[in-house]
């Protein structure tokens, strides 16, 4: 797999956004720049075990709800600061998806996708049940937890250059796995697990550490939005309608494609936020998302970068 | 001793309930090879046709429920050819993300028509006296209709021509296509079915428990677990999960808080697909 | 002996597929595998790459016992294969699915050398103007020459190849058996399953033929093709005993 050219636009682009609501000073900017900033990551991570290796983790929001778990019992009860606390928080996560990983990635195609969506349930009813992490209302944040920050608004802004940071990463990440060589081995995977196996790549381990990976991001990413929030609780952590966002996201841009899950998860928030504001489709946006999804399916299932990948062969090196 | 008399009698019922929800699943798997995702989604188009049908018409859910499984398999011949005909070769990912935009249009749609308050139908039957506990006789009704919709989807699989080429079709797509059967008939009447089972389901389980336009995510959820736990693809593997969930429900909460009830299901359902994927029925 | 089996057996659920099979390979000869359809050629040859694991008898290769070992570890040993029904991965170019050879066989090559030895491999078999296209736009014979390519760049000592004639015209099978002798010139011990009798009479320097997962012959062609058991065998369709020793049968 040729390294092209994706990078020199894509972080900067990325970079461009995430100082408009700095420069701007604006609160609304930012708190839709972090939304998208944080939809990037997600799909990003999700395209690298869904879209390289070609395993649909359909209950993917499973590591964002235990990243976040983990990092605000940490901040809330032992006083962790929100860099440790997330970086503990994302280690987590991807141990639990190795964990998870050994059992569940021996299955393949819908099975898999109907296992982890299992996972997801499985422990979002635990944790309800669990009264250390606050059962079914959650935890919430003493405000004096903000004052190690400067205040809340200090730590808003806070939450938010740390955002910027995970998602830089996390894209960057993706891109180098995905113009490796262990994203060839991924791509084999994807396309033909038997014959890769014969070709000798360790499938086994490969489809772990892509899992891992793909589970590492999330878990940061919850770690940020839940401190962000002050509040906890296991509805909004494994709420699996954020998983099928995420999905919608990857195959929106363009699946196994590095430059896709930015653009589908930038473009999947502006028309989401479109069809809120509007009073007619406000209540419509899960429908036409889900027309949408439909006709991608359908009709183009590459995606947009798919679609324009195969349109114009010249553009190849800058979308990958 | 009464309340566990009780809690079998309502696992029973309820069991059979599940297990007709969850039938659709599994056929529409074992001959189309999908996961319809749009399962829960004409669970609760099921209720809400039964509901209107109620309280327009005055039908009552056990006189109506034949019109919704003519509904039903209209519906779902249709939604076939606009979601999957054009997929159904590719890969599963295709298939699971079409069922799934199907089941985002109707509950969009249905949020915005019907929003998201709860609902019931109130059938008035009263109660039963069986074996020293009162049983609502709503329940007593989905229960045997439920398996009496099942008994009826055995004897047309097993007993009629189209039943059985359902079932070449399932064993053996191309090879059915050799002897003459016009697979894209038999897989949209296929999936025709499933969905007018999972809205009959739907709509039996209305008149005892009251719903919302999302209930049918709960019951698909607990479709997948019965399924995996009959076997993916066998429609009597679907009834015994059934089953068997309808009684872990109920008997379990004699002795655990509710709460933990979804965790045991869910994990039965992770180990289940691990340890023998073929589903406690199932041979190796 | 580059390889070696040991009373092999392979057994379906109750169907013995591969029964009590020993056979030794030596090192730059071309070893044909023949006989009649079903007669466990290819599971043999599952066995050999370890895509399944016998229920008796023993693999060596190279003195090392590789009986218990992942199909991925002996293609990094220097095993490589291609299969009967061809597996390109369709949404990867004919360039890179040849590159996953060269990176995860024998070759261990990294990226940049991967490019280089996959280029080099697909000049041999013929594929060079279609690098850059997708593995799953090419047709029948082209992705055979893609499963030998792919096979070639892990740059094995061994090469497995299951049927890579059939299918092919007339001249496609000369260019591909120039191919292989070209193969077997660089010092690369060939086994080929083949049911061109003529074409693996020309190039094998040795034969084994198999009858209902037993092994009933071995010799060079010409013994094999005089040998009453192997008629025998082939009884079931006279014309393959026919085949057997005309030598310009027709494709």
């Amino acid at each position: 797999m040729k390294r092209g050219y994706t990078l020199f636009w894509l972080v900067p682009f990325l970079l461009v956004i995430s100082l408009y609501p700095v420069v701007t000073k604006s609160v609304i900017a930012r708190e839709t720049v972090f939304i998208i900033l944080m939809y990037v990551s997600l799909a990003a991570s999700l395209n690298i075990i869904m879209g390289y290796a070609g395993y649909v983790s359909f209950g993917h929001i499973v590591y964002y709800g235990i990243g976040g778990y983990v990092a605000f019992y940490l901040m809330h009860h032992v006083g962790v600061r929100l860099v440790p606390a997330m970086l503990v928080a994302g280690l987590f996560s991807a141990l639990m998806a190795l964990a998870v990983g050994e059992a569940v990635l021996r299955l393949r195609g819908a099975i898999f996708a109907i296992a982890t969506i299992g996972v997801n349930e499985a422990i979002k009813s635990l944790v309800t049940n669990l009264s250390f992490l606050g059962g079914a209302t959650g935890m919430f944040f003493n405000f004096k937890i903000y004052r190690a920050y400067g205040g809340a608004a200090k730590a808003i802004w806070y939450a938010y250059y740390v955002m910027v940071a995970v998602t830089l990463i996390t894209v960057v990440v993706s891109y180098f796995i995905k113009t490796s060589k262990f994203g060839l081995g991924l791509f084999s995977i994807r396309e033909d697990e038997d014959a890769a196996f014969v070709l000798g790549v360790n499938t086994k381990r490969f489809k772990s550490l892509a899992y891992a990976f793909s589970a590492f991001f999330p878990g940061m990413v919850g770690a940020v939005f839940f401190f962000k929030a002050g509040n906890i609780e296991p509805e909004d952590a494994f709420h699996l309608v954020k998983s099928i966002e995420m999905i919608f996201m990857v195959m929106l841009g363009g699946y196994g494609t590095a430059s896709g899950p930015v653009l589908g998860a930038l473009i999947y928030e502006r028309l989401k936020g479109m069809l809120l504001v509007n009073p007619l489709f406000k209540n419509l946006h899960l429908a036409i998302a889900g027309f949408v999804l439909l006709l991608i399916v359908l009709f183009a299932p590459g995606g947009l970068v798919g679609y324009l990948r195969s349109k114009f062969r010249k553009l190849r090196g800058v979308l990958e | 001793m009464e309340a566990f008399v009780s809690a079998l009698l309502n696992g029973v019922l309820l069991g059979l309930a599940y297990g007709l929800a969850a039938i659709g699943l599994n056929l529409i798997w074992g001959v189309m090879k999908v996961i319809n995702l749009s399962h829960g989604a004409f669970i609760a188009l099921g209720m809400f046709a039964s509901y209107f049908l109620f309280h327009s018409f005055g039908l009552s859910p056990f006189v109506s429920v034949i019109l919704v499984l003519a509904l039903g398999l209209v519906v779902g011949m249709v939604a076939y050819f606009i979601a999957l005909h054009r997929v159904i070769s590719a890969p599963e990912l295709s298939t699971l993300l079409s069922t799934y935009s199907l089941s985002l249009i109707i509950i969009g749609v249905g949020t915005f028509v019907f929003t998201t308050n709860p609902r019931a139908i109130d059938v008035g039957l009263g109660s039963l006296h069986v074996l020293g506990t009162y049983i609502p006789a709503a329940k007593v009704l989905t229960g045997v209709y439920s398996l009496i919709f099942t008994v009826l989807l055995y004897i047309f699989l097993y007993k009629t021509w189209t039943g059985k080429a359902i079932r070449a079709v399932s064993m053996n797509r191309v090879a059915a296509e050799f002897m003459g059967v016009n697979t894209t008939f038999i897989l949209s009447l296929s999936f025709g079915i499933g969905i007018a089972l999972a809205m009959v389901a739907g709509a039996l389980i209305a008149s005892v428990f009251p719903f919302t336009i999302l209930s049918g995510g709960v019951y698909e959820l607990k479709s997948f677990v019965i399924c995996v736990l009959g076997g993916l693809g066998s429609p009597l593997g679907a009834l015994v999960g059934g089953l068997v969930l309808g009684l872990l429900e109920n008997v379990l909460t004699l002795k655990m808080s509710v709460g933990y009830v979804p965790f045991i299901e869910f994990l039965i359902l992770v180990v289940i697909l691990l340890v023998k994927p073929s589903g406690l029925l199932g041979k190796e | 002996m580059i390889l070696k089996a040991e009373g092999v057996s392979k057994i379906f659920g109750g169907l013995v597929a591969v029964n009590e099979v020993s056979f030794e390979v030596s090192e730059g000869e071309i070893f044909g595998v023949i006989g009649p359809n079903g007669a466990g050629k290819t599971t043999l040859f599952n066995v050999i790459s370890g895509v399944y694991y016998p229920e008796k008898g023993r693999v060596f290769f190279k003195g090392k016992d590789i009986t218990k070992l992942p199909a991925y570890k002996r293609a990094r040993l220097g095993i490589a294969r291609t299969h009967q029904i061809v597996k390109p991965l369709n949404e990867l170019t004919v360039l890179e699915n040849v590159m996953v050879g060269a990176c995860f066989g024998k070759a261990g090559a990294n990226l940049k050398r991967a490019e280089r030895i996959a280029l080099e491999v697909l000049e041999t078999v013929g594929l060079s103007d279609k690098a850059e296209v997708l593995a799953g736009s090419l047709n029948v014979p082209q992705k055979k020459r893609l499963e030998l390519a792919r096979a070639l760049a892990s740059q094995p000592e061994v090469i497995l190849l299951d049927e890579v004639l059939a299918g092919l015209n007339p001249t496609e099978v000369d260019e591909m058996l120039k191919v292989i002798l070209d193969i077997k010139a660089k010092g690369i011990t060939i086994l080929m399953i083949e049911h061109l009798m003529h074409a693996i009479m020309k190039v094998s320097d040795r034969i084994m033929v198999l009858d209902y997962g037993r092994k009933i012959a071995e010799g060079t062609p010409e013994e094999v093709s005089k040998d009453p058991k192997v008629i025998e065998a082939y009884l079931g369709d006279p014309d393959l005993a026919l085949k057997l020793v005309k030598k310009e049968g027709s494709a």
